[in-house]
């Protein structure tokens, strides 16, 4: 029987915090990066730390055992998608990791730097990528990519 | 004059450009360098402290005098750049530097004929006397004189992209040993990057008419391996400079994109690329050396390997009778390359004794007059070369030397990555030894002495003879020393008397020498200068030149333009200008902004023509009066989550937090190891097992680092969770005597009357219909809450709020006001990091049972306890309550003692107070507290202002606004 657990606000996205334990039903603590499961989407960000996205209005039955923390964020941060086959390259103007599908592959999440902005970034597919900022760098963030688009356009 | 055939320029494509102010024909395939040879144009400058007449020495990147100022307008114009470097371009427009009024006449070869007063250092010596001249007349006139070109008057117009990339092996130079390692690294699969400061890949195959790699010309080999490089996806950088060696292998490349399109304005001029390499393998080949002889900077005097460049690249040739002079054997294949352009070898001057091997015996073949044990005592000639004197006493006229003292590895970008060199007794040269990163040479750089050598396994070389040779230090020439000047560093007129007259001044470390006669110092870093150098200080001094080392090779290899640095950083782009969501309400409203860190927050609200003195007078009378409404949003939010939360908390911040209930709120203080607060914050507690911590504006990202760095590791134990609500929240803080009646019918699930929700409470309700957490809290001193909504609602409440009338919009800066009249501290403004709790007053903080907390044990230290005169938190009031003081502005006692003064203390904030009608100021002063109600003064530097200290409240000091 999933545990549930209820919040003032309905969700869209949320920040999960839990201790590493035993494998369990749905989100497994030592899984890929990221992983799907009843329109919930979650990526792994570090040990214990999970960003859960899913549908406005929704809220996440978690099957995770307690304790843990589960903080909604939906408000905090935008969502970027960059489609297309130079979608690596731009990111790569101001994000310095090896995004090559053999180091950085489909499905891999993790937090970096894009230029002077914190952001999640996570491979949806070879040629898309999911980018969250925080909604106030996430100006900065369009506006770069848009004048680094231009070299490949 | 252009030959009528051979070389890689395209004769078809001819293209125009002007030096200046003349107009010249080049073609697409030259550069500006090979293009001037061609028109007969060999003065290009004049040298930097002499002011000698210059000419072309090189071909390439080590040339020292064809400096330029290029660009055709001030948006798009660069000095200092290599005329040997840039591609000649359809109006291109370059002009020479350091003359006045021209090349041909300029007032600064003064200074040439009174050489003497000016050997290395003299202004160490000199511009003492008199003193007064020295702002008036010296400084002024040295400015002008010193540095080299001139910065341009207009930003750059230019565009510049960044990029990072990643490889398993990037190499570094594309001539033949660069590419058969390109080649190599390819096939054996992994990423590969390969880059050449050069347009074309090739080195110095682009110059190798003699040579059969394979049985193939050198020529239609580089073809081939370019295409076999494409076929293989090597990723093929041309134009591309490694100009720097970071930790790790992080490579730094300019690449420039359009510079050799002559800059149209459309696309980007350049991208710097940072390349993270699994190997680095270094194919930089070697840099000739000139010979250091009696004035050996005449335009016409040139490097051999670069002359015949000139003819066998470029199809130019560079003069019409020549006297060659070497130690090394490539001067003699030079001098046969010339002379099957036409130019007439006059005599081959060679250094050694007995030079033998395949070039030397083709020269004297073809008849080349070779004189052995024979060196150039003097040269003669003004804007070009017009003759040399020989040791033998034949003085022989030509338009034309060629020199040549042998190769230098180009070992920049191994040194830089901290590898170590290693000195070839028998090459003289040195090379790279033991590696610092996963890195290697190879070819010449590695001090391979053949094209066989440097293709390495795998190829065979035909045809062409071994050469070798070399000589590093200043020519012997038996002349009156005092007379002669044998240049060593052309770019900064460095001569072999002054590298002597700095040993004779004492100095023995090679970077004491190159700092006093700066050698090696411009922007050609020494390319064509150091060794020489090196070897004229070891004879000096009789010690070896391994034992006395190289100075430290710094980046960049060859000048790259800021603009690549800066990259998308200009501009609306230079940092993220970060908005709140109620940001666009302030802006539309006429807000003055100020910048918080990278946030924009409003300062305050002007109506009509208000300054702001003005302003913020009526702010903070409409907030006491009645209410007002302020955007905090900006504040730091942590949500801390877990059974852990509590324990937590105690053990981070001075205060007890077991026994807040959920739905109170606290004013938590959090102080550094040392003892000194680093933050503070009003915490609420939501449940038992969840607390919405706050902290300041600033200290947001530290706060959370700093916890949890201690969550990771000092209690990995403790069952808490961090997770950074900052932005999730919108802030409306509603403040005034009016504050309640203004909210109550906006909030729905929540009694807010006085005595279901005092001061210092929190409830989840709805406010405006949107879900919120509502905190009843002040920083003004009045009934005041802080309505946090998710962001995405923020403008929506804050306009429903401002709807219901009443309230007047307030920024940041009536905001410092208010909560000054109260003695509320800001920490970073009363504190400075060395302030304890007790200093600022927050003693009362403290949980005095716990049996720790972050900095607890600092405050019990015997010497924090022993100090009697720390810096307390006080009032101050101006004898004149109409005078201001100035943050910052210190006390004294009596401010006729003598200087320098001892100084009781600060002022922290200082303000207008529209509430009181009169300044008031807080400060942080020594043994304040018990000093309250004495005067002192704060010395201005247009008059003394007397004070008195008072309590650090000025306005309800019982607190009953507050609670109302």
């Amino acid at each position: 029987m999933p545990d549930s657990v209820n919040l003032s606000n309905p969700p869209r996205s949320g920040d999960l915090r839990a201790r590493a334990a035993a494998p369990m039903a749905r989100f497994s603590l030592r899984g890929p990066e990221s992983f799907a499961a009843e329109g919930v989407t979650a990526l792994r960000l570090g040990p214990d730390e999970f960003l859960l996205l899913l549908p406005e209005g929704e809220t996440p039955a978690l099957a995770v055992p307690e304790p843990y923390s589960l903080v909604d964020i939906s408000h905090r941060q935008i969502g970027i998608v960059l489609e297309g086959p130079a979608a690596a390259d731009m990111l790569n103007a101001g994000c310095p990791l090896d995004l090559d599908e053999r180091a950085f592959p489909v499905g891999m999440a993790t937090r970096t730097l894009f230029m002077k902005a914190d952001i999640v970034l996570w491979r949806v597919a070879e040629q898309k990528f999911h980018i969250e900022v925080w909604r106030s760098f996430a100006p900065y963030v369009w506006s770069l990519l848009e004048v680094i688009g231009l070299e490949y356009t | 004059m252009r030959l009528a055939s051979g070389g890689r320029v395209d004769r078809a494509k001819p293209l125009s450009f002007v030096f200046d102010g003349k107009r010249y024909t080049g073609f697409q395939g030259d550069t500006v360098a090979s293009a001037l040879l061609a028109n007969g144009v060999h003065l290009v400058g004049r040298s930097f402290k002499y002011h000698r007449p210059r000419g072309i020495m090189a071909a390439g990147a080590g040339e020292p005098n064809a400096l330029f100022g290029i660009g055709r307008d001030e948006a798009h114009y660069t000095p200092n750049l290599t005329a040997s470097q840039v591609m000649l371009y359809d109006g291109l427009v370059a002009e020479s530097q350091n003359r006045s009024p021209s090349l041909e006449r300029d007032t600064g070869s003064l200074i040439d004929r009174l050489w003497r007063f000016f050997p290395a250092g003299f202004y160490y010596k000199t511009f003492m006397w008199p003193r007064k001249a020295w702002t008036k007349l010296f400084e002024p006139r040295i400015r002008e004189m010193a540095g080299l070109g001139r910065a341009p008057k207009a930003p750059d117009a230019a565009r510049y992209g960044q990029i990072y990339a990643h490889c398993e092996t990037l190499v570094i130079g594309a001539g033949p040993a660069g590419i058969a390692a390109a080649l190599r690294a390819a096939a054996a699969g992994g990423r590969v990057i390969l880059c050449d400061e050069q347009a074309e890949f090739g080195g110095s195959l682009l110059a190798e008419n003699v040579a059969k790699i394979d049985g193939l010309p050198a020529s239609d080999w580089l073809a081939l391996s370019v295409a076999e490089l494409q076929r293989l996806n090597v990723k093929m950088l041309p134009r591309s400079v490694a100009f720097g060696y970071f930790p790790h292998n992080m490579v730094g490349i300019a690449q420039d994109l359009t510079d050799y399109l002559g800059e149209p304005d459309t696309g980007i001029r350049g991208r710097l690329w940072q390349v993270r390499a699994g190997e680095v393998v270094v194919a930089t080949g070697a840099l000739e050396r000139p010979m250091v002889f009696p004035d050996n900077d005449r335009p016409g005097i040139m490097l051999a390997d670069s002359a015949r460049v000139f003819v066998e690249r470029y199809g130019v040739k560079p003069g019409t009778r020549a006297v060659v002079f070497t130690a090394h054997d490539e001067a003699y294949r030079a001098a046969l390359a010339l002379h099957e352009a036409g130019v007439e070898i006059a005599v081959i001057a060679d250094l050694r004794e007995a030079p033998a091997g395949g070039w030397v015996d083709k020269a004297r073949a073809a008849g080349l007059l070779v004189r052995p044990g024979t060196v150039v005592t003097e040269t003669s000639g003004h804007l070009r070369v017009t003759g040399v004197t020989l040791s033998t006493g034949e003085v022989v006229s030509c338009d034309l030397v060629l020199m040549s003292g042998g190769f230098t590895p180009s070992v920049h970008l191994f040194s830089q990555s901290r590898g170590k060199l290693k000195f070839d007794e028998a090459l003289q040269i040195f090379v790279p030894g033991e590696p610092a990163e996963a890195t290697r040479a190879v070819g010449a750089a590695a001090g391979a002495q053949t094209l066989a050598a440097a293709l390495g396994e795998g190829y065979t070389v035909a045809d062409l003879p071994d050469s070798g040779g070399g000589f590093l230090g200043a020519v012997p020439h038996g002349r009156d020393p005092a007379t002669v000047r044998a240049f060593v560093d052309f770019q900064n007129d460095v001569t072999a008397k002054d590298l002597k007259l700095a040993m004779l001044e004492g100095f023995r470390s090679i970077e004491h020498v190159k700092r006093y006669t700066t050698t090696g110092m411009a922007t050609d870093q020494g390319k064509t200068s150091n060794m020489n150098a090196l070897g004229i200080v070891s004879e000096a001094l009789g010690v070896p030149i391994p034992a006395i080392g190289t100075t430290t090779f710094r980046m960049p290899y060859t000048p790259i333009p800021f603009g690549l640095f800066a990259g998308y950083a200009r501009g609306e782009l230079f940092d993220p200008v970060r908005e709140t969501p109620i940001h666009s309400w302030a802006k539309e409203r006429g807000a003055v902004f100020e910048d918080v860190g990278q946030w924009k927050r409003a300062r305050y609200f002007p109506n009509g023509d208000e300054d702001m003195n003005a302003a913020v007078t009526r702010e903070c009378k409409a907030v006491r009066a009645g209410c007002g409404i302020f955007d905090a949003s900006t504040l730091g939010k942590i949500e801390i989550v877990g059974p852990d939360a509590a324990e937590f908390l105690n053990r981070m911040y001075v205060n007890t937090w077991t026994k807040l209930k959920p739905g109170k709120l606290r004013y938590g203080v959090l102080l550094r190891e040392d003892g000194f607060v680093l933050d503070d914050g009003v915490v609420g507690r939501m449940a038992e097992d969840r607390f919405h911590v706050t902290t300041t504006t600033g200290g947001a990202p530290r706060v959370l680092a700093m916890m949890e760095d201690y969550l990771q590791t000092e209690w990995p134990e403790l069952k808490v969770w961090l997770t950074s609500t900052t932005e999730q929240w919108a802030v409306i803080a509603v403040q005034g005597p009016k504050a309640r009646e203004i909210l109550q019918h906006l909030v729905e699930g929540a009694d807010i009357s006085n005595a279901a929700f005092p001061h210092m409470s929190v409830a989840e309700c709805k406010v405006a219909g949107v879900p919120a957490r509502l905190f009843r809290v002040s920083f003004t001193g009045e009934l005041g809450f802080e309505v946090n909504v998710p962001a995405d609602h923020g403008r929506a409440v804050w306009e429903a709020i401002f709807a219901s009338g009443g309230t007047t919009p307030y920024g940041t800066e009536t905001m410092h006001v208010l909560r000054a009249e109260k003695g509320y501290i800001i920490v970073g403004q009363e504190t400075d990091g060395t302030a304890t709790p007790d200093d600022v007053g927050l003693s009362w903080a403290i949980g005095k049972t716990k049996p720790d907390y972050v900095g607890k044990r600092a405050l019990a230290r015997a010497s924090m306890a022993a100090q009697d005169d720390r810096k307390q938190l006080v009032g101050v009031l101006t004898e004149d309550p109409g005078i201001v003081l100035e943050e910052g502005a210190h006390l004294v006692a009596d401010p006729n003692q003598p200087v320098p003064m001892k100084m009781l203390g600060h002022i922290t904030s200082s303000y207008w107070s529209g509430t009181l009608d009169r300044s008031i100021a807080l400060a942080m002063v020594r043994k304040g507290r018990s000093r309250i109600g004495e005067s002192f003064t704060v010395p201005l530097p247009d008059r003394n202002v007397k004070v008195t200290l008072t309590e650090p409240v000025f306005f309800d000091p019982e607190g009953v606004r507050i609670n109302a």
